[in-house]
């Protein structure tokens, strides 16, 4: 160091003359940074209201409330976070866990009040609250507080990169569209459980599903129990309100993967599959499950069809002791799930697995046994003390268009395909329909034709009045049936069965649809003059919905049904239709057409008939 | 002579009100001195048994307030280290950087508050006005500017906005411009190192028994560097020294604390230099289920004031079992204070405390 003299130290008085460092704040505004982490913003449009913003914050500052002006819809809850700034220490935990990113901190910081009561605050943002978020020209940091606040002055935000969630799921593994189109076997292979604990940790646990559950299931809590490496645990919460995993956990519509908080910015939680680990992962539900039927009540039920809604109702009233009888004209359990999905979706023993455990429970079912032909529907009613009606939608419909009778039906195809002696199909077909059953359809088509045409140049077309944006079908469903090399022609309908001279089917005459819904929204297809066009193909299935078959109801009582505007079977909110001690859900009653759906219904009508049965 | 008890704190001039020692005087002359802690335990470690892993890192930081930063680092490497998880490269510099600034605005701090207890004034405002400068660029890094809440486990909260190393070059290269002034003004100034020299002198043997690390031993002509002998973070990808002094006294520590800085600021130009590109946050587990495998970790890292240990346990639950820091300002604020004050003026407690930059929260956190 240089040699000290006590003079040296004077030299720092020329600073003295120089223009001072220091900024004398607010004269010379001082901007903070573009990250700084200030008060809360909120966008109230996106916040779905799950509630993981409260959760992890770290000294409970975030309360979720209920804001009544908002509407509680599934996947949006109408609560949102308030804050606490006495507690609050703007680490921003809540910013990086916000799965929509609708909460950010802001660059405001200033908030001086004599009332602590303003310190607890409800954040929104300028784009929903231009009352408190005051433009440049009018802000005043003199007035500067929580209700007089700067517009466009974000902070710290959420990045997707350091979110703390996992935006993407853990892929299933699947055969590739190469290998499956070639036989039926299964296409999804299923989770390991290494894979499932994995994806189960990506749950926030936040809830949204189950509110979006037609069945209400404990969501949340089977999944916990899967990333507890816990699956017997998971099974029993799975079992509180869904009898049918091995099924639901395949071909669920999960309405509840619709609602997750994580679909906003990735992909949902793989709620479905999850459940699928879990019934899979557990060869005998009866050790784990440990369930028995209640104490016996002398009360007799009697179900019509075995599909998920007749077997969750079984299952519901098994449990309550009632006696259940379930008649089905099949040969096995699963309704209309055992006649439609096609195995590569949805193997038989995984049915039959669902359907031995009921039966395991003292449920007496009687296959291959048609009401109102093998047995009489009034002599039900007079046998039984209850009568619950899960028919579903068991008759095919029909374009009805020119020479249509020569036409294939969707469900007599499927069901066909599901014994010994499949459809014999032609090397170039057409399927109509844009639904999930016409992509059944087509894909089983396109699998026999590999098999019973080998080496062959195949064909399978399909032709629906929805455009691609409005097919009714799954989007994965679509997709995979691209995949497989499907031939799609969106907005065309049927308007003849062209036939050769021999009257063998040739083709389908199509036109161009100008609009499949009116005004309303309700069906009513329009077509453009002129345009036409001809698919060839020598079978032709249609697959455009199904409707009830009622044809087991004497036609005296079926006067007295009442049915609701949409042609759906009126019932009550105990799930009692307007004949006495006959109750119905699932497809003939709910517009949803799924098995949750048939669930959820089961479950009202069970404790409705368990009512019905006691005051009687 | 007539012995009498004094209260040098919590209320006093030379005391913010956070510690207290309780000296026996002769005159002048301090025969025997009895530190007392515990105005500021807040019970972070038994808090952070009751809190999940995510929710223990907002937290740390603010176990002392003066070097936030290693805090939060020494609870990542805990972490890391307990649930196996690693760090990309370049948040190891980034890390390094950060820790860095860190440490040049720690120190700065610290020379305030020495230079102020000894009347500097001048020299104090300068080093607070230098700190702030490095705040300001915290805040663009981070959002905040004393609590950064930044490290955490898996990397880094955020990489570096555009532009922010010129911003970080820049800056240090306007504080070092002062270096020569406060040469003059301080370090050499003989009001100073006439005050500052042959006080609160400290063996090194004697403070490697009482547990001293840091500056205070680093004065002792040891060169122990926890950053040189244990490397983490991106410390041994790039050149840099360890700098010592022989004497032991209250101006050989500020001396080592003066070139420390130098040489930070060095290593950060070093360091931007070699940082390399690519992703600087590993995702960490959901952090609401999140659960460590059970195990027990000890890691360290060189704070501002020397080496900070963490003795982390998992029971292979959702929070800590048992949460541990080894602070520096816990040797030297207790039993080295207490060693190097006796014989010492009255008029000198102040000035033996600072020298070892003792920082009351990090004794009783």
């Amino acid at each position: 160091m240089a040699k000290s003299s006590l003079l040296n130290p004077l030299k720092v008085a020329r600073f003295l003359l120089g223009k001072p460092k220091t900024t004398c704040y607010p004269f010379t505004p001082k901007e903070p940074a573009l990250r700084y982490r200030g008060f809360h913003l909120n966008d109230w449009d996106t916040c779905t209201g799950c509630g993981n913003c409260a959760e992890i914050c770290p000294n409970d500052a975030i309360e979720m409330i209920e804001i009544a002006e908002l509407e509680s819809v599934p996947g949006m809850k109408n609560e949102r976070p308030r804050l606490d700034y006495g507690r609050c220490c703007f680490c921003g935990l809540c910013v990086d866990i916000c799965p929509p990113g609708s909460l950010r901190l802001s660059r405001d910081y200033f908030h001086i009040h004599f009332d602590t009561g303003t310190f607890v605050f409800t954040p929104r943002d300028d784009k929903t609250d231009e009352e408190k978020f005051v433009p440049d020209e009018t802000y005043s940091v003199l007035k500067a507080s929580l209700s007089h606040r700067k517009r466009n002055y974000e902070g710290f935000s959420s990045d997707l990169d350091y979110a703390l969630f996992e935006p993407e799921r853990v892929p299933m593994p699947e055969l590739p569209p190469r290998e499956r189109k070639l036989s039926f076997v299964e296409q999804v292979i299923g989770y390991s459980k290494e894979e499932a604990v994995h994806e189960a940790a990506r749950c926030l646990g936040c809830g949204l599903c189950e509110d979006a559950c037609p069945a209400h299931m404990k969501i949340s809590d089977y999944i916990l129990a899967v990333y507890n490496d816990e699956p017997e645990e998971s099974l029993r919460k799975i079992y509180e309100d869904n009898p049918i995993p091995a099924i639901c956990g395949r071909l669920c519509m999960k309405h509840c993967e619709d609602a997750c908080a994580l679909r906003l910015r990735g992909e949902p939680v793989a709620i479905r599959w999850l459940k699928r680990f879990v019934s899979d992962s557990i060869r005998d539900y009866k050790t784990v499950l440990e369930q028995a039927p209640g104490q016996p009540t002398g009360k007799k039920v009697g179900v019509v069809g075995a599909g998920p809604g007749g077997l969750s109702v079984a299952y519901f009233l098994r449990l309550m002791g009632h006696e259940v009888v379930v008649f089905d004209e099949l040969e096995g359990g699963g309704g209309m799930i055992r006649v439609g999905p096609p195995r590569y979706r949805l193997p038989l023993a995984s049915i039959d697995k669902d359907v031995d455990y009921i039966a395991s429970l003292g449920v007496d079912f009687r296959f291959n046994t048609r009401v109102g032909k093998d047995v009489s529907f009034e002599g039900l009613r007079q046998e039984f003390d209850a009568v619950y009606l899960g028919v579903g939608l068991t008759k095919s419909r029909s374009t009805g268009v020119e020479n249509s009778e020569k036409c294939g039906l969707a469900l007599d195809f499927l069901r066909r395909n599901k014994t010994d002696r499949p459809t014999a199909v032609t090397k170039e077909i057409v399927v109509i329909g844009g639904g999930n059953v016409a992509m059944d359809v087509a894909r089983e088509a396109l699998r026999l034709q590999q098999i019973q045409h080998p080496g062959e140049k195949t064909v399978t077309r399909m032709v629906s009045l929805e455009d691609w944006d409005e097919m009714p079908a799954t989007s994965e469903e679509v997709e995979e049936a691209r995949e497989e090399g499907i031939e799609f022609n969106p907005a065309w309908g049927p308007k003849k069965v062209l036939l050769d001279d021999g009257g063998n089917i040739k083709g389908l005459l199509c036109m161009k649809v100008k609009s499949v819904f009116d005004d309303e929204g309700r069906f009513a297809p329009t077509f453009r003059e002129g345009e036409e066009m001809v698919l060839e193909g020598t079978m032709v299935i249609e697959a455009i919905g199904q409707g009830p078959d009622f044809s087991f109801v004497p036609e005296g009582e079926f006067e007295k049904m009442e049915f609701t505007a949409m042609r759906k079977v009126s019932v009550d909110e105990d799930g009692m239709t307007s004949l006495p001690g006959v109750f119905a859900g699932g497809d003939i009653v709910n517009i949803n057409l799924d098995a949750v759906t048939a669930i959820a219904d089961a479950k009202i009508a069970s404790e409705g008939i368990h009512r019905w049965m006691q005051s009687k | 002579m007539r012995e009498l008890e004094l209260y040098f704190g919590p209320q006093h001039m030379g005391m913010v009100g956070n510690f207290s020692i309780t000296l026996k005087v002769e005159g002048d002359r301090i025969l025997e001195a009895t530190a007392n802690p515990g105005y500021l335990h807040r019970g972070f470690e038994k808090l952070m048994e009751g809190r999940s892993w995510i929710k223990n890192f907002p937290m740390v930081c603010r176990i002392n307030l003066l070097d936030p930063d290693h805090m939060e680092m020494a609870y990542a490497m805990g972490v890391e280290k307990l649930a196996g998880i690693e760090v990309p490269e370049r948040a190891q510099f980034v890390r390094s950087i950060y820790l860095e600034l860190a440490r040049v605005s720690s120190h700065l701090f610290g020379l305030w508050a020495y230079a102020n207890m000894l009347g500097f004034d001048t020299v104090s405002n300068w080093a607070m006005y230098h700190r702030d400068l490095v705040l300001d660029l915290f805040e663009e890094l981070t959002g905040g500017r004393v609590y950064h809440i930044y490290v955490w486990p898996g990397g880094v909260r955020r990489d570096f906005p555009d532009g922010f190393t010129d911003r970080v070059v820049e800056t240090l290269h306007s504080i070092g411009g002062c270096v020569p002034d406060y040469d003059t003004t301080f370090f050499n100034n003989k009001l100073f190192s006439e005050r500052a020299r042959g006080v609160g002198v400290i063996s090194r043997e004697e403070a490697l028994a009482m547990g001293g690390v840091g500056q205070v031993i680093r004065a002792t002509g040891m060169k122990y560097d926890v950053r040189k002998v244990d490397p983490y973070a991106a410390y041994d990808r790039v050149p840099w020294e360890v700098h010592t002094r022989d004497d032991g006294d209250a101006y050989s520590r500020i001396c080592v604390v003066r070139d420390e800085m130098i040489e930070s600021v060095h290593m950060i130009f070093n360091l931007i230099d070699a940082m390399p590109e690519g992703d600087v946050y590993n995702r960490v587990p959901n952090p609401l289920k999140w659960k460590i495998p059970a195990g027990e970790a000890y890691v360290r890292c060189e704070s501002s004031r020397g080496e900070l240990g963490l003795y982390l346990v998992s029971d292979g639950g959702e929070e800590p079992y048992r949460v541990h820091f080894r602070t520096p300002s816990y040797a030297h604020g207790l039993a080295i204070l207490e060693k190097t004050l006796v014989g010492a003026n009255i008029a000198d407690v102040g000035n033996i405390m600072m020298s070892m930059y003792v920082v009351a929260p990090e004794i009783d956190r």
